[in-house]
């Protein structure tokens, strides 16, 4: 079971707290908007994947199983 | 219960503290809104000091509320912290402090279990901070027997200054809000 | 100025499956020449279209068959009739809607039968000159357990997009929502909701009537059926016209007259397709699925010729700054990306944009798509890059700043006039 990052594009309103916490698959766009890795989520990257949709202020970055 | 007085003391202080970093988590967390900060930091940076403070003031006041009940001195009841306006000491200044206890975990428990809450019902509740901390300073101000003056009341219109300041410039600006 | 919809309909062509039944707009009228309406059996009428091989005519192409098995295993769904027609390269639901009402909404019933829905809304344009007629139309038929009613929808281009619509019905604001769920999960009012274009309706009511087997006697195997398609542009009779699915573009263009002028390339799919260079285009098989020899699938039928004494990059730069006002503002990429993306079209249209501009905006195009709720802005980009590549010459005259004289000329392709389009959307 994998997981893959995934972002609401309407609740995002380009805070950007995902780049810094998860720059290695997760880099912001000109206008602050994140472009994420669409590959899963290695096992070693987990915790910060973690963290990293939980400190969305919007909780519009997630983490999804499988 | 005991009567001492080291437990008023550790009333007192833990009280005044608990507004310093309450004052401090609001404008930190206005800043953290406004997506503004000290240059050079991180935006998580901005957010998890936010947090952390927020939670080290939950701490102190749990000191406070602790102490306050524990010293029979006041009469205080272990109700009272959390039901206004029942207590025989100051009835009206406990209260708001309740009230401001309250809703402060209402704010940081909502907030702990945000992902498994909708949205809008955390935002409406994490507004309710506008209300929580000026409740929490009008209950320092009030309650305190020497708060009415001097540095403890100094202490207080510094804190009103940082927050007064800190919420005119969220809410005169026309940047679109978090 | 969009396409009219009393551009000439040419029903004199083979099909006339659908254009064979325009014109007869009272429900008599309808009845004489298409007959009862079948009386449908829910799952019966479900296989049928799953036979058929019918796709969805809105421009997706999805199999119909496969959505409405999707929405029939809900409870008390709804059925949604998309009649709006954003695309302003698209006439032919108008058409469809102004000539043949009753088949549209026959074949609405129909699928709300079919999926157990007891209430369609026909959703078109407000301020639509059809809207009147099809309430009207919808009032002169007998209400036989399912209730009918029309809708009307602000004028944007992206307000009939599937979950925009919903959302619409649902709150009063039409724009789209991030899905999951999609409406055929949770749609209106939280039931499952079927949302098809109206020409796919027309043809659902078609096969209820002649079979699984009739309608796959024209079309291709995965893409059966006829369809009808707006041809625009520098043809003699720019028109609508049905088309058995499969047939190469050139025999749409000799349907229409042939060619108005020299030809230098046709736009396939509306704006939301891509442009073909007219050699090309010619042998373009029309269908819902992607050419074998590669180009643009058929979409929602909008076909547009350029004459090469127009300019391609202007056209395609003015038809993608409308496309990025109509975005839904929602989302970061398609709000800010498409306005940037914009700019620098009007630039090299102008021959003022340099080829490090150049660079940073197809670097632009490739980070916009598929970041967005909907796919605006991935069909505004792939519109944009297939124009950069398709008029590469012109690119490369307009980086060195000489823009060609074809800026000059008239606009080929229609954009709504700013007071065509409603300001808000509620």
């Amino acid at each position: 079971m994998s997981s893959t990052l995934r972002v609401d594009p309407i609740v995002c309103t380009g805070h950007g707290l995902c780049a810094e916490l998860f720059p290695e698959m997760i880099f912001l766009d000109e206008w602050g908007y994140p472009v994420l890795d669409k590959r899963p989520v290695p096992a070693e990257l987990l915790g910060h994947a973690r963290r990293a949709a939980a400190a969305c202020p919007v909780l519009a970055l997630r983490l999804d199983r499988g | 219960m005991t009567d001492n007085i080291a437990l008023w003391y550790a009333a007192r202080a833990t009280g005044l503290v608990a507004l310093l970093l309450l004052t401090a988590s609001m404008v930190w967390g206005i800043a953290g809104a406004m997506r503004s900060g000290p240059a050079g930091w991180p935006r998580f940076t901005v957010t998890l000091l936010h947090r952390n403070l927020t939670l080290v003031t939950v701490a102190f006041l749990g000191v406070h509320v602790g102490s306050s009940v524990i010293d029979s001195y006041a009469g205080i009841g272990w109700l009272d912290p959390v039901l206004p306006f029942g207590s025989t000491y100051k009835p009206f200044w406990l209260g708001l402090g309740a009230i401001a206890w309250d809703l402060l975990l209402a704010i940081v428990v909502s907030s702990l279990v945000r992902r498994w809450i909708s949205l809008r019902v955390w935002r409406v509740l994490h507004w309710a901070s506008y209300l929580c901390w000026p409740v929490a300073l009008l209950h320092a101000i009030g309650i305190g027997t020497d708060s009415r003056g001097g540095w403890p009341l100094g202490v207080a219109v510094a804190c009103l200054a940082a927050v007064g300041i800190a919420a005119m410039w969220r809410l005169g600006s026309s940047r679109r809000p978090a | 100025m969009t396409v009219r919809a009393t551009a000439r309909i040419r029903p004199s062509q083979a099909p006339g499956r659908l254009t064979g039944l325009f014109g007869a707009v009272t429900l008599a009228e309808h009845r004489q020449r298409y007959g009862p309406l079948p009386a449908a059996d829910g799952p019966a009428l479900i296989d049928a279209v799953r036979r058929a091989g019918l796709r969805g005519r809105g421009g997706a192409g999805f199999p119909t068959g496969r959505k409405l098995a999707a929405v029939a295993a809900g409870r008390r769904p709804v059925v949604v009739a998309n009649g709006c027609e954003g695309e302003p390269a698209s006439a032919k639901d108008r058409t469809l809607l102004g000539n043949a009402p009753h088949l549209v909404l026959d074949g609405a019933v129909l699928a709300a039968r079919a999926v157990g829905a007891a209430r369609v809304v026909l959703c078109v344009h407000r301020g639509s000159p059809r809207a009147q007629a099809l309430a009207q139309a919808v009032a002169s038929r007998p209400a036989d357990g399912v209730a009918v009613e029309v809708a009307q929808v602000p004028r944007r281009y992206v307000a009939s997009e599937e979950s925009a619509l919903v959302h619409f019905l649902n709150d009063g604001e039409a724009r789209p929502t991030s899905v999951p769920p999609r409406p055929f999960e949770k749609g209106v009012g939280g039931r499952p909701t079927l949302v098809d274009n109206v020409e796919t309706l027309a043809h659902l009511a078609l096969i209820a009537a002649g079979g699984p087997d009739w309608f796959r006697q024209l079309g291709t195997d995965s893409d059966p059926g006829t369809s009808l398609v707006t041809m625009a542009g520098a043809v003699a009779h720019p028109a609508i016209h049905e088309i058995s699915l499969g047939v190469p573009l050139g025999q749409v263009i000799e349907l229409a007259g042939g060619p108005a002028q020299e030809l230098s390339a046709v736009l396939v799919g509306g704006y939301f397709g891509a442009w073909v260079p007219v050699r090309a285009a010619y042998r373009l098989p029309l269908s819902h699925d992607t050419p074998p020899g590669g180009g643009p699938a058929l979409g929602a039928g909008a076909l547009v010729a350029l004459p090469a004494a127009a300019c391609g990059l202007a056209e395609t730069s003015r038809v993608f700054s409308y496309l990025a006002y109509e975005s839904a503002g929602q989302c970061g990429p398609c709000q800010f990306g498409l306005p940037a993306v914009a700019d620098q079209l009007r630039l090299l249209a102008a021959g003022r944009l340099d080829p490090v501009g150049y660079r940073r905006l197809t670097s632009r195009l490739q980070v916009i798509a598929g970041r967005g709720a909907c796919r605006h802005p991935d069909g505004a980009v792939r519109f944009a890059a297939s124009g950069l590549a398709v008029f590469e010459d012109d690119v490369r005259a307009h980086l060195r700043g000489y823009p060609c004289a074809g800026v000059r000329y008239p606009a080929v392709l229609p954009v709504p006039h700013p007071r065509q389009i409603d300001g808000g959307w509620r």
